[in-house]
């Protein structure tokens, strides 16, 4: 049902964990639907994300998805970042099911949700950052 | 190697060595069919017989009462379809519950296109209906009650003999999906007034795309499938004597192994359930203490999702079942475990075990331990645990 590189970060997630007192954070999904992501961000003096962590709750496409997209988005900057599209998340995978396509979008929200809180916490406007809908579910 | 541990039996089974070697020879040798006049026919119309007279007699039943279909579904299709036919005239109500497989549901929805109407009963946080409500559905125009026997999900058993006396005294036909308890618990249809009950072969050991339905031989079913005499005009088609054969045999072995295997598997679910139940926190058991099926076992863990914790215990080579959304296609998780009430997130963290005769102490044990391992590493991972940990800090 997946392919190697989800089942790879299915299995070891990279970047899973917390981090303190981040510079932006954000959680997306619904726990009625069985998916919820939150993204830590660690963004620099420069703008450059040096860190990049989640917490998934949900299933293996979405761990893969969150993991994935840690990747991503870790060492670039700002703009760079918000050029992570959900279908970036999902080539880097080798393609997802159908059913699960909704996980990806779920990542590239969960990091616009981590940049929207660090914009608001620092009193900047992201140009090109619409602000995110925290259920992306009724869309589906 | 890696260790193979099979907990999936409500899924499907393995047929039994003895079932596949009672079948070989209607395939190679006797493959006559039983239609026919000539005498090497007639070896494949006598297993068919044979199969026939198993089954019956497992349910206290008569030799031509028993159809065989292609499988529980057909079975469920066909009880539900020809009944409302039959009995349109008086009446269009019908009785079911929330937690039925969907060959019920989904046949009680087409039915309701055509301009029947169904109630479907509530069931308790246990699964079990409630029979004052039942008896307060009943309508002058109720022409069908079909409760299951015993639920796929969640093991528990109905109380199918008050529900059949109920049926009985209102002049009701009462129709079961045994899909889950036939071969596993007795089934007496007179005692338990059942007037239809389906069954399926790849459940008790036996193969798959064979089944059978039971109809009481005072009530007038329509065919389900037309073009051929068979099974008295009833079900068209060529015998699968193959498959009848398996069937009859499984059935014969189920009945023979029944109590044994009871006891065996309920002291082996038991000690699965004590141990998931102790050792792992924030765990619920879905069903019914007692009123279960001997081999089920159904847990919610808080914070994970079911797809996830399978994934990760096929890893482990454990073969198991979630009644999550992601494991269902659908954005909503089992329609059983919301009707016992159970929240949309708890009901994601389902993880269904249901164990077979050849379940070993070791296997449970193996199991048990990479179910405790793994949510632990999902819990890890999920933003609802922090959350939690987090709540909990704070009081």
């Amino acid at each position: 049902m997946y392919s190697e590189k989800v089942m790879d970060h299915f299995s070891n997630p990279r970047n899973m964990g917390e981090i303190e007192n981040p510079s932006g954070m954000g959680t997306v999904g619904n726990a009625k639907c069985g998916d919820i992501m939150r993204m830590y961000l660690d963004i620099d003096e420069n703008g450059i994300i040096r860190d990049c962590k989640f917490k998934t709750f949900g299933c293996g496409a979405a761990v893969a998805t969150s993991s994935m997209a840690t990747e991503l988005v870790k060492g670039k900057s700002i703009q760079e970042a918000l050029q992570v599209t959900n279908k970036a998340v999902m080539e880097a995978l080798d393609g997802l099911p159908p059913v699960k396509v909704h996980c990806s979008l779920l990542a590239e929200e969960a990091i616009h949700a981590a940049l929207w809180d660090y914009a608001e916490k620092n009193g900047i406007v992201i140009e090109g950052l619409q602000k995110p809908k925290n259920d992306i579910s009724d869309e589906e | 190697m890696k260790r193979f541990v099979y907990m999936d039996n409500a899924a499907t089974t393995k047929t039994r060595k003895e079932v596949l070697d009672e079948m070989l020879p209607y395939f190679e040798t006797y493959y006559g069919n039983p239609s026919s006049v000539y005498e090497f026919a007639g070896k494949s119309k006598a297993a068919v017989d044979q199969a026939r007279d198993t089954i019956a007699a497992a349910l206290g039943a008569q030799s031509k009462e028993i159809y065989f279909t292609g499988g529980g579904s057909e079975s469920d299709n066909w009880a539900l379809k020809a009944i409302a036919e039959a009995k349109k005239e008086k009446g269009k109500h019908i009785i079911t519950t929330k937690i039925e497989h969907h060959a019920i549901l989904h046949t009680c929805a087409y039915l309701e296109k055509q301009g029947f109407e169904v109630t479907y009963l509530d069931v308790d946080q246990y699964g079990m209906i409630d029979l004052d409500e039942l008896t307060g559905a009943i309508r002058e125009d109720t022409i069908l009650i079909s409760v299951m026997f015993a639920n796929n999900e969640i093991g528990t058993i109905e109380p199918i003999r008050q529900i059949g006396a109920i049926a009985k005294e209102h002049g009701i036909v009462f129709h079961t999906d045994a899909v889950q308890a036939f071969g596993q618990v007795p089934i007496n249809v007179d005692e338990m007034h059942i007037d239809l009950l389906s069954a399926s072969g790849h459940k008790l050991n036996g193969p798959k795309g064979i089944g059978f339905l039971y109809a009481r031989e005072s009530l007038k079913i329509g065919s389900f499938i037309h073009g051929g005499a068979q099974e008295r005009n009833r079900r068209a088609g060529t015998h699968n004597v193959p498959g009848i054969v398996g069937l009859g045999a499984a059935t014969r072995i189920a009945m023979e192994t029944m109590e044994e295997r009871r006891k065996q598997e309920t002291k082996l679910r038991n000690h699965l359930i004590r141990r998931i139940l102790e050792e792992v926190p924030h765990v619920r058991l879905n069903g019914h203490s007692s009123e279960r099926l001997p081999n089920n076992a159904n847990f919610c863990f808080r914070f994970i999702e079911g797809e996830s914790l399978l994934i990760m215990l096929d890893m482990k080579g454990i073969c198991a079942s979630s009644g999550s959304a992601c494991t269902s296609g659908s954005l909503d998780p089992s329609h059983v475990l919301l009707a016992i009430g159970l929240p949309h997130e708890i009901a994601h963290g389902s993880l269904r075990l249901t164990i077979s005769h050849e379940t070993t102490l070791e296997d449970v044990d193996y199991a048990v331990d990479c179910i405790k391992e793994i949510v632990v590493k999902l819990r890890e991972m999920s933003p609802l645990y922090t959350d939690f940990l987090k709540e909990n800090q704070n009081q």
